[in-house]
């Protein structure tokens, strides 16, 4: 009743190829847009979007990047957290070597550096496939985590081993480094996600995104039928470590302010796995809900005792949590596999065909 | 030319020169490399009966050896704590199959890899709750194992043998022989490499996959105590163990995942590998390769052989 398409006609191929082209969606979306960029920056209180909102976006960013690998190309990778790292250090050697480049520029740049590193780390992919690749792939975290500590000249023979953000104005503000203000970060955050995600949509609509996916559901298949593997596989590895790295280096420059090696481990690349997963492989909307699902819920879950007033010590709460989530996980596998992007679906179906469902 | 000099040569040369210190770093290596066997053998287990990626094998290497030094802090014997926490695994074997595995049965791999992550970080969340964080000593007096060293004097010098190390070498043989009579000689073994040959076939020859998905799990978990005690033994129990569980990877993908030979195999190419790798050509780059050297020996391996050393050949069909 709410949600029905009946009557929407198209004329035109362009109206009918759209990304969104259903009257419904392209209100809601326009909706969604206007409250992210109007509304949240000045409703919400800076203890939220920066601790909320603005990992979030990253967080969501950084799945978008792994799904097309993971999710699009059937390649699973466990090597995310390093590639935000690529994207990270890239861009704080970048903005100390150009301190006038507009600072935006410098952190879509710095992606084309992870794409790089990405490429490299995917030349396995051609030969080894499956678990096999995920734990190759494992090898790109660890060498480069190794290599965030070794090479000093990444993080500017810091003694402390961490970079830190300098201040960068664009056009009179300050957006990063202690000066900027969180409504500023997160309004250039939203941007870039924005930007990313429609980009992305784009192309995982097109002939690349569709080759991808040939190449996800049987490789042979595809390459029977005259998809050249070596060329596409590696296209998705770096197009996914370019969005990777990009994240990563939001995640210094706008949210975290300062890094070292240990905001890129191991665990930050299951956590982005475990969003992936849990919003759905092969959808991007999934990647939002899941991070928003598996980001907010530690929150909740360390204001739940001092909301209810039980009284349980820092270390207890850290623990449980652990536990919370670990069997969270589990349950959401168990409920919905295919992940909350399905759900979704299973929910607009509903609408659509509501109050007659037959 | 001093750098090629320095990559090529120096390393052998250092080796020949001090060839009762080669002797010791291949030993170290050794047995660095049979504790890597002994927990990607766990990992071998579930994956050839189940086809789980089993990620949380390091945990429960951790999990059981946190379990047995707190049931001994608790005033129990050594041996009825080691009885007790062979029960609490054959337990977590039950849950595990229960409350995890037999709901997702017939998910694709990649959801049951995650889910084991799902339990590998409630097994940390819980193992810190009851156990606490900090480090905690292995009982290995009290189980009899033995402590102190051998010298022995060879090739000019002497080469150190921790006694606990031979002890951990003997019993990972003695473990590898039992598993392979077990599963070559029983009629539960044949059941479980029916199983892992084919589900549907064991199934419709009347094997109960639940049974034998806990078999595999409380084997694991066996093998996990024993990893767990060898590996406190030598340094303390804590969670930096989970480490090694990503250490042990490595050793997976170049034994092949559906080998025990090939991870046992894998262990020392990786262990010896890592350790000469580290002393002899380490220093050139700054130290610290251990972290993803494994890696990359495992990864050389594969660009031959995409299976693994021993790993069964992966046919694609259309």
């Amino acid at each position: 009743m709410f949600y029905r398409e009946v009557g929407q006609f198209k004329t035109a191929y362009a109206t009918d190829q759209q990304v969104f082209p259903i009257r419904q969606d392209q209100i809601a979306i326009a909706i969604l847009l206007i409250v992210a960029f109007g509304v949240v920056p000045f409703a919400m209180s800076d203890f939220w979007l920066n601790s909320i909102m603005i990992p979030f976006l990253v967080f969501a960013l950084a799945a978008i990047g792994l799904n097309i690998v993971t999710g699009y190309t059937g390649l699973l990778s466990l090597g995310t957290g390093g590639f935000m790292g690529v994207g990270a250090y890239s861009a704080y050697k970048l903005t100390l070597a150009f301190p006038d480049v507009n600072i935006v520029l410098i952190i879509l740049g710095a992606g084309f550096f992870a794409a790089l590193v990405g490429i490299i780390f995917g030349l396995p992919s051609l030969r080894i496939k499956g678990f096999y690749l995920a734990v190759a792939t494992l090898a790109a975290q660890f060498f480069l985590e190794w290599s965030f500590i070794r090479i000093e000249w990444l993080y500017n023979y810091n003694p402390s081993g961490a970079i830190e953000v300098p201040t960068r104005e664009v056009f009179g503000v300050a957006v990063t480094g202690p000066t900027a203000t969180p409504t500023v970060r997160y309004l250039v955050v939203l941007s870039i996600v924005v930007l990313i995600t429609w980009i992305a949509n784009n192309v995982l609509r097109g002939k690349v995104g569709r080759t991808w996916m040939a190449i996800r559901d049987m490789d042979i298949a595809a390459e029977l039928i005259g998809i050249r593997l070596l060329p596409n596989k590696l296209l998705a590895f770096a197009f996914s470590s370019y969005i990777c790295g990009v994240a990563g280096a939001m995640m210094v420059f706008l949210w975290l302010g300062a890094a070292e090696v240990e905001s890129f481990d191991i665990n930050h690349s299951f956590l982005i796995l475990f969003m992936v997963i849990i919003g759905g492989l092969g959808s991007l909307s999934g990647c939002f809900m899941g991070a928003a699902l598996i980001w907010i819920m530690p929150v909740l879950i360390r204001a739940a005792p001092g909301f209810f007033g039980i009284d349980i010590g820092a270390a207890t709460v850290e623990h449980l949590q652990l536990m919370i989530i670990g069997a969270l996980i589990i349950f959401f596998l168990i409920v919905e596999p295919a992940g909350l992007a399905r759900l979704w679906q299973v929910a607009r179906q509903k609408l659509r065909t509501w109050p007659f469902p037959y | 030319m001093e750098l090629l000099y320095n990559i090529f040569a120096d390393p052998f040369v250092q080796m020949v020169s001090l060839p009762d210190f080669f002797v010791q770093v291949l030993w170290e290596g050794f047995v660095s490399g049979i504790l890597y066997s002994l927990i990607a053998l766990g990992f071998v287990l579930i994956f050839k009966a189940s086809g789980v990626f089993n990620f949380a094998q390091g945990i429960m290497v951790v999990f059981a050896a946190l379990t047995l030094v707190g049931l001994f802090a608790l005033g129990l014997p050594a041996y009825v704590a080691l009885g007790v926490t062979i029960v609490i695994m054959l337990g977590l074997a039950f849950t595990v199959e229960r409350v995890v595995l037999r709901p997702l049965v017939n998910q694709p791999d990649i959801i049951l890899f995650m889910a084991t992550i799902g339990l590998t970080e409630f097994l940390v969340g819980s193992g810190e709750l009851v156990f606490g964080g900090e480090p905690k000593t292995m009982i290995s007096a009290e189980l009899g194992l033995p402590s102190g060293a051998i010298d022995v004097n060879m090739l000019g010098g002497f080469v150190t043998f921790q006694r606990i190390d031979i002890a951990a070498a003997i019993i990972a043989i003695i473990m590898v022989i039992a598993l392979a009579i077990f599963f070559n000689k029983t009629k539960v073994g044949r059941a479980l490499r029916a199983v892992a040959d084919d589900h549907q076939a064991a199934l419709s020859v009347g094997i109960s996959l639940n049974q034998i998905w806990v078999i595999v799990w409380f084997a694991a978990g066996i093998v996990a105590l024993t990893t767990g005690i060898m590996w406190g033994a030598r340094s303390d129990v804590s969670f930096a163990l989970e480490i090694i569980a990503l250490k042990a990877l490595p050793v997976l993908i170049l034994g092949g995942f559906t080998s025990i030979p090939g991870a046992i195999l894998g262990g020392l190419i990786i262990g010896i590998g890592e350790k000469i790798g580290e002393i002899y050509w380490g220093p050139l780059v700054g130290g610290g390769i251990e972290s993803w050297l494994a890696f990359f020996i495992a990864l050389l391996f594969l660009l031959f052989r995409p299976q693994g050393l021993f790993g069964e050949k992966i046919i694609e069909r259309i």
